[in-house]
């Protein structure tokens, strides 16, 4: 058996902040418990945070000091990082001057970032009718125009027109779809829940 | 006193574990040597295109002795969508384990510290399962970035310099993942792109060639032989969805006929 200490401790937890989230029984001071051990959580995910953090740092260390063709790309993580994490040292991450900076830098690369992605689906979308062969892509293509001019405002959803109440249905479409696929992926969570509190699923074994 | 919401809540997920009991003893049995079935009947899954191809890709990649990459999104695993990111770790463990013998073991990113660590130790537990824990290298299951978008440019390298053949995006995902579908492109690499947020769904469906789509990314491990629990997996998920499906038409006919008061 795959690590029975670390699956008897992740079922018991796991267990005690399901039934503390169905039946919050204060007499047992079960919500007291299961704040506890989520608060828990929390704290070792941050911990695994920085531990991953350095774990990426020796990475780019070992891709700098590597004998054959060394990565210099990875001087400047390396420099951005210990620049940044001594400053936030200094003035403490809450200091205006600080974020101000970091949002300086962070901001207009993530929005170049997030335009590039806007360009690779244009693309992407005027070569979807040659990826998929079948009516699909078809449709995809039909009703992300449809729901393009229905979300500029060209045509009216409110009112008493016919045209009107036809928008309104259209509209409402897309909320139908997306509530079926979050019910399936609910199920699927749940299930993949399920598997770690039956032991089945191990993904801590080491 | 107990609110109804709950006990029907708490009834669900007990169902739903017996259904996995069940469907799981059931699978097990009819694995035995004992009780050997034809091959078709104990596969029992439905076809999926994107799955096919990425066996064929996996394949490919050890015979050429190329590199696979298993992306597990940027979900905590303290948040609502950690359960996607579950369904990468084994998707990630049956990978590693299947691509054993290739000269170059798989890689895994990851946009979370705690699933960079889970990463770790999935890919150390298959190397020992593998009877080969030499090969096992903490680099190769890297944190790339804290923040949606820090975790795909830090994503965008290791897709082109790292000579992946295959890029398995399994986990939660924004539509920047895009980003990641056009930098396998650009390598001729395969990807199989599976995200549980309904945006990054719907931008992977037009950008990648191999989609998944709804709860199909909660599939991933079952087509990978995972084992006999995810394979109970998807069939208890079958019979909730036709318990739903009942009560929503049920609920619907209810109503048409006034009764609203349940």
């Amino acid at each position: 058996m795959r690590a029975p200490v670390s699956a008897a401790v992740a079922i018991s937890v796991g267990l005690i902040v399901l039934v503390g989230y169905f039946f919050p029984l204060e007499a047992y001071n079960l919500p007291a418990v299961r704040s506890l051990l989520i608060e828990w959580g929390v704290i070792l995910a941050g911990v695994a945070t920085l531990v991953a953090i350095l774990n990426l740092l020796g990475v780019h260390w070992r891709k700098l000091s590597a004998s054959q063709n060394p990565d210099y790309n990875s001087l400047l993580v390396l420099l951005a990082f210990l620049v940044t994490f001594v400053a936030g040292l200094w003035l403490g991450a809450a200091h205006p001057q600080y974020q101000k900076v970091v949002t300086m830098i962070q901001a207009p690369i993530e929005a170049s970032l997030m335009g590039l992605a806007a360009v690779v689906l244009l693309f992407a979308c005027i070569r979807l009718v040659s990826h998929r062969k079948g009516w699909m892509g078809v449709v995809f293509l039909v009703s992300a125009v449809i729901f393009l001019a229905l979300g500029s405002g060209l045509l009216p959803s409110q009112g008493d027109s016919l045209l009107a109440d036809v928008t309104a249905f259209i509209e409402r479409l897309p909320v139908a779809g997306s509530r079926g696929l979050l019910i399936g992926i609910a199920l699927g969570s749940l299930t993949a829940g399920l598997r770690i509190l039956m032991g089945a699923d191990r993904p801590y074994s080491g | 006193m107990i609110a109804f919401e709950s006990l029907a809540g708490f009834l669900l997920v007990l169902l739903c574990a017996l259904l996995m009991l069940v469907f799981t003893i059931a699978r097990r049995r009819m694995r035995s040597p004992s009780r050997r079935t034809p091959a078709r009947v104990q596969v029992g899954l439905r076809p999926i295109a994107a799955m096919n191809e990425l066996q064929r890709a996996m394949g490919l990649a050890v015979e050429e002795g190329a590199r696979l990459h298993v992306s597990l999104g940027k979900s905590s695993l303290v948040a609502p969508t950690a359960g996607s990111a579950l369904v990468g770790l084994s998707a990630l463990e049956r990978v590693a384990q299947m691509s054993s013998i290739s000269d170059r073991p798989p890689i895994s990113t990851s946009g979370d510290g705690a699933l960079a660590l889970l990463s770790q130790d999935a890919l150390q537990a298959s190397y020992r399962l593998a009877h080969a824990p030499e090969l096992y290298d903490p680099d190769r299951a890297r944190l790339t970035g804290v923040t949606p978008l820090s975790y795909v440019a830090g994503t965008l390298p290791v897709i082109h310099d790292e000579h992946i053949s295959a890029n398995i995006l399994v986990g939660n995902f924004g539509p920047e993942a895009v980003l990641m579908v056009d930098a396998g492109d650009q390598r001729s690499a395969f990807t199989l792109a599976a995200a549980d947020s309904i945006p990054a769904q719907a931008a992977l469906y037009a950008a990648a060639k191999s989609p998944l789509i709804g709860e199909e990314v909660y599939a991933v491990s079952a087509y990978l032989q995972a084992g006999a629990s995810h394979f109970a997996s998807l069939r208890a998920q079958d019979v909730l969805r036709w318990l739903i499906i009942l009560g929503l038409i049920a609920g619907a006919a209810l109503k048409l006929l006034g009764i609203n008061g349940l």
